[in-house]
């Protein structure tokens, strides 16, 4: 039996056996240090993610690099500490290209459980937009290299039973990638590809002509703590005053009206809203020109050409609070997919392809009357400043109204874990 | 898995070399050989292969040419040089030109920073290049001129020393006169000698050297390593390059101290590839002291000690500086930091207790047991007793080398260096910090303004957006790429610079670039990471005006240069119609 020690997180005394990991220490005394990287089986530990950041007698390290101490004091549930390690999410968010709604782990991913967790809904730094591949030359699995993490896993605990190992590091820097071995992979049978997809923590490996156990809407993040509230940042905004009625707008830039669906979605409670909200300049109500200042604007869809720029803007002038409605406005969501592919590329595979056995050759359509299109797609907060992102592909209906009666009457409001989604 | 596939797998970086130096590239087939040689993945050999910078996967010419990419480079004209280059070749900056001859390509700093523009072909140095001596260069080349020839001899540049007998590395120096004192002290004593000198590590961690040398000691093993670290990659340090070319033999007996010391069998010189030209003068000084006895054989120290050194040469990664990431390169495997769960006087090469040495640090034990403790600590400051080698360049009439008491002040210094116009010296390179040229009152030592080594001294024409933007990217390339915050931080950082740079910043950017910056101070798992954002912070901190200056603030509209979004577009629609 190892030695039990005693020490402190927050001031809350602990025990635990001494040399314990840190992030396994503190769950077994009822706190969950938010990990990614870390496998208990894994020793030394990898430290590569850093979504575990603590403090251990005033200086900064990754929980599951530190084991238990007589006398140690940990610091975890600070606001500092916490921004850090919600930063790390943000950062993977930002590097990598997670499109949740196409994603085969979409529920099952603890990537996207702890954005769940943490209550993020968008990276505040900006989407790198890099050209990753998918790699589909293994024998049983699919590398879908826009999800790596790069959290090494999969680099230490998957090998062939021969001792080999399957992947690796390649590169250094922000060029560095985790490859397969197709040899080694090839001896690979199938229990064992489908344990190095579970052992991912993301959707990065995928077996061919596998699922996931469960359907969507029914997996782990879809289901754990499901009535747990989520801590959102809040608008912070005073109710607005004046006008008896609140007024708002709303738009569809480079969206598929997926979100004014989900908008839609409250159904009798339409009508109440109706008594207290006017709604002008939307394609709701066919009003197509600002004629009077709103309280409040909803944006859909993020920018892909000059209109959606000019649109975008013409609301940020006249409306007081700017509300991101969806993964498309907040950064570009899956209009964004064509971000890593030259627009020329893009403009040639889809007219110049399919005209080019026309007389004129082929043509890109282009006229003073049609909007021209961006170098790639933008989320809407790299062109003016939003108040306010309600992350989901589409939201939930009871999360968009929660917030919009917030901001419209300072009504108090939660939201649930179950009304929190990128999917 | 066995000690002997261990030792093997240490192979990987010279089997590389082998295949690189023989056929200018790495070809698939040669992983393929190797990983069989090795009994390891392909993958493997291929991850290692990848992680450094000298390696190339495709062919890279008969005359592979690396210009260094430093701020000093860039200021004191890397572009017309690079332009000389891709003219006189016909190539293409990051490859090779059509007859396969000359490969062209960036690499960090290459420690000739007093001598800028600097570059390596084939790792001979040509210094203060100029493009009239390109165009010869390439001709000479083209008509079979030699590169042993054609290479410039490399200066020392040797500035400064203190005056009087106050010298510690560059005084006097005879072979073996340091050494014939461990004839009469135990290792014990050594480290007794080095704590009373109170030596701090120069490699630009400043831990007391003796402490490493007991810890290392004391731990228990089947063997002990004593590892030179001669990777010094900081953008503007040289001066380790100096000691090696000036005084290879006292690095020697310093390996030979600290091996006493610490009870080591063998020592491990981590050399980086850009100082390949220094590879003789090493292996003769290892030859002078296998002749006189001291190494490869029983020595005739007091206690019972045979040691041997040998050379191990990096391949071109900045990160294999740190003692960790240079461990795991020297066992043929990716230079990665670890994490931190134990340290290499617990558990280093090999996974024996092993201590890092940088080599000014191992030269200043020398001369510690050769003069005795207390002349160095009569020297310098109570913090930091003894001289210091300074690495200075930039705008300076005297680039070189300048020995220092610690203690001279910032004045001082930009006196004797001749700066001219300075407006801000760059303290410890990239992941030092920017000291304004007005603080001419700080004191260079540990009670106020430690410095690793480099000094950068920048005039008031320069730039302080573009130097910060060239750290950045030098970070951005040279992360081992392991952890979150450094590798994807260091690239954002990056765009927001070039926001910043294109007049498009608003001022919550700098507020953004600020809090980022410290987020990979905090997250980042090695020195690296953590110090990626130093500089940047700093300047901001010293410099608020001129990033203000910088910010165009305008309403809640973020700027976006509209004409080069659409750009892309209009280019198609021209073409096509
Ligand atoms: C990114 C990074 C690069 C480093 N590069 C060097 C180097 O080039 N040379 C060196 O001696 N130490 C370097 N160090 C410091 C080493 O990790 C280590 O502290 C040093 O070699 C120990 O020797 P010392 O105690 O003699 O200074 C570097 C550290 C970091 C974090
Ligand atoms: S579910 Fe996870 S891996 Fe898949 S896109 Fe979302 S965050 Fe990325
Ligand atoms: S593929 Fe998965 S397990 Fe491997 S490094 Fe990427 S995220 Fe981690
Ligand atoms: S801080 Fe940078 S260099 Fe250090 S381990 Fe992390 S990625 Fe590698
Ligand atoms: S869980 Fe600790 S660094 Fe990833």
């Amino acid at each position: 039996m190892k030695k039990i020690v005693n020490f402190t997180i927050d001031g809350k005394p602990c025990q635990a056996p001494e040399g314990e990991n840190l992030v396994k220490a503190a769950a077994a005394n009822g706190i969950k240090i938010p990990s990614l990287c870390y496998y208990e089986h894994i020793d030394p530990p990898l430290g590569t993610c850093r979504v575990c950041m603590v403090k251990v007698d005033k200086k900064a390290f990754a929980a599951c690099t530190i084991k238990a101490k007589e006398g140690m004091q940990v610091e975890f549930d600070v606001p500092e500490l916490n921004d850090a390690r919600k930063a790390m999410v943000e950062m993977m968010f930002a590097e990598g290209n997670h499109f949740c709604p196409a994603c085969e782990k979409s529920g099952d991913c603890d990537l996207q459980g702890l954005g769940y967790r943490l209550g993020v809904t968008i990276s505040r730094f900006p989407h790198l937009f890099l050209n990753r591949f998918i790699d589909y030359r293994p024998k049983r699995i699919v590398v879908e290299h826009n999800r790596c993490i790069l959290c090494r896993r999969c680099v230490e605990e998957v090998n062939t039973k021969d001792g080999f190992p399957v992947f690796s590091f390649l590169n250094r820097g922000a060029s560095t990638e985790v490859r397969v071995d197709y040899d080694q992979e090839a001896k690979l049978d199938e229990e064992e590809a489908i344990k190095a997809m579970h052992l991912c923590p993301t959707g990065a490996i995928l077996v061919r002509g596998k699922t996931q156990p469960r359907p969507r809407g029914e997996r782990k993040y879809d289901l754990q703590d499901a009535g747990q509230t989520v801590t959102t940042p809040k608008a912070g905004m005073a109710p607005l005053k004046g006008q008896p009625k609140k007024v708002i707008a709303t738009t569809s830039l480079a969206g598929c009206f997926g979100c004014h669906m989900s908008l839609l979605d409250i159904d009798e409670e339409l009508m109440d809203v109706i008594e207290v909200v006017d709604i002008s300049k939307s394609p709701l109500t066919d009003i197509k020109k600002f004629t009077r200042r709103c309280d409040v604007g909803i944006i859909e869809g993020g920018c892909c050409n000059d209109e959606n720029i000019e649109v975008l803007k013409a609301f940020r002038a006249n409306c007081d609070v700017l509300v991101a409605l969806g993964e498309c406005a907040i950064w570009g969501g899956l209009p964004a997919m064509r971000n890593f592919v030259p627009l020329e590329e893009c403009l040639n595979e889809a007219y110049g392809h399919a005209t080019s056995d026309l007389e004129q050759g082929k043509v890109i359509p282009h006229h003073v009357d049609l909007p021209e299109l961006l170098d790639r797609v933008y989320g809407c907060n790299e062109l003016v400043e939003i108040d306010y992102y309600i992350p989901g592909c589409p939201p939930d209906a009871s999360h968009i109204w929660k917030v919009l009666k917030n901001i419209l009457f300072g009504a108090d409001y939660s939201i649930i874990k179950s009304e929190f989604k990128y999917d | 898995m066995t000690t002997t596939h261990h030792s093997e797998k240490t192979q990987l970086l010279n089997l590389l070399w082998a295949c690189q130096d023989a056929k200018g590239f790495i070809s698939n087939q040669d992983i393929f050989d190797i990983a069989a040689k090795l009994d390891v993945s392909a993958i493997e050999v291929e991850g290692v292969c990848t992680f450094y910078h000298f390696f190339h996967r495709k062919p890279a010419g008969k005359y592979i040419i690396y210009l260094n990419n430093s701020i000093l480079s860039e200021l004191k004209g890397y572009s017309a040089i690079r332009k000389a280059l891709e003219q006189a070749t016909g190539g293409h900056w990051g490859g090779v030109d059509s007859t396969g001859q000359f490969g062209l390509f960036d690499t960090s700093c290459i420690g000739l920073s007093d001598q800028e523009p600097a570059m390596l072909i084939n790792f001979y140095p040509f210094v203060k290049v100029t493009p009239e001596r390109v165009f010869q260069l390439i001709s000479a080349l083209r008509a079979g001129a030699s590169l042993a020839e054609l290479a410039d001899t490399v200066e020392d540049h040797l500035r400064y020393v203190p005056p009087g007998d106050r010298a510690i590395f560059f005084r006097d120096f005879a072979p073996g006169r340091a050494l014939q004192r461990l004839t009469t002290i135990s290792p014990q004593q050594v480290i007794d000698e080095i704590r009373e000198a109170h030596l701090l590590g120069m490699g630009g961690a400043f831990f007391p050297t003796a402490d490493k040398w007991q810890i290392c000691r004391n731990n228990p093993g089947e063997q002990h390593y004593l590892v030179c670290n001669a990777d010094e990659g900081e953008p503007g340090t040289f001066k380790d390059r100096v000691l090696m070319n000036r005084l290879p033999e006292l690095l020697i007996e310093g390996m030979l101290i600290g091996g006493y010391a610490i009870g080591a069998a063998e020592g491990i010189i981590y050399l980086r590839a850009e100082y390949r030209y220094l590879l003789p003068r090493l292996e003769a000084a290892i030859a002078t002291y296998k002749q006189l006895g001291w190494l490869g054989q029983p020595t005739p120290a007091k206690e019972p000690y045979t040691f041997d050194i040998r050379i191990q040469m990096g391949a071109g990664a900045y990160v294999c500086g740190e003692e960790t990431a240079l461990l795991d390169s020297l066992m043929g495997k990716r230079g990665e930091p670890w994490p931190k769960v134990f340290f290499p006087v617990e558990r280093g090469y090999l996974g024996q207790p092993t201590s890092v040495n940088n080599v000014e640090t191992l030269c200043a034990a020398a001369r510690i047991i050769e003069l005795g403790a207390k002349a160095f600590r009569s020297l310098g400051t109570p913090g930091s007793p003894g001289t210091k080698l300074l690495s200075v360049a930039g705008d300076c009439r005297f680039p070189g080398i300048y020995e220092i008491e610690w203690g001279m002040t910032v004045g001082e210094l930009l006196g004797f260096c001749g700066a001219e116009d300075p407006y801000f010296i760059q303290v410890s390179g990239p992941s030092g910090i920017c000291v304004p040229a007005a603080e001419q009152s700080r004191c260079i030592c540990s009670e106020d303004l430690l410095c690793g080594g480099s000094v950068m001294v920048f005039n008031t024409q320069r730039d302080l957006l573009q130097v910060m933007i060239n750290f950045t990217e030098f970070f951005k390339k040279e992360s081992c790429g392991v952890c979150t915050p450094c590798r994807a931080g260091n690239f954002i950082l990056g765009r927001k610079l070039d926001l910043l740079k294109r007049g498009l910043a608003r001022p919550a950017d700098l507020e953004e670039i600020r809090q980022w910056g410290q987020l990979l101070g905090v997250a980042s798992r090695c020195g690296l990471g953590k110090a990626s954002a130093h500089a940047l912070i700093n300047a901001m901190q010293k410099f608020p005006a001129y990033f203000q200056q910088r910010v165009r603030a305008k309403g809640r509209e973020k700027g976006f240069d509209l004409d080069r979004a659409l750009g892309d577009y209009r280019e198609a629609v021209e073409q096509t119609s």
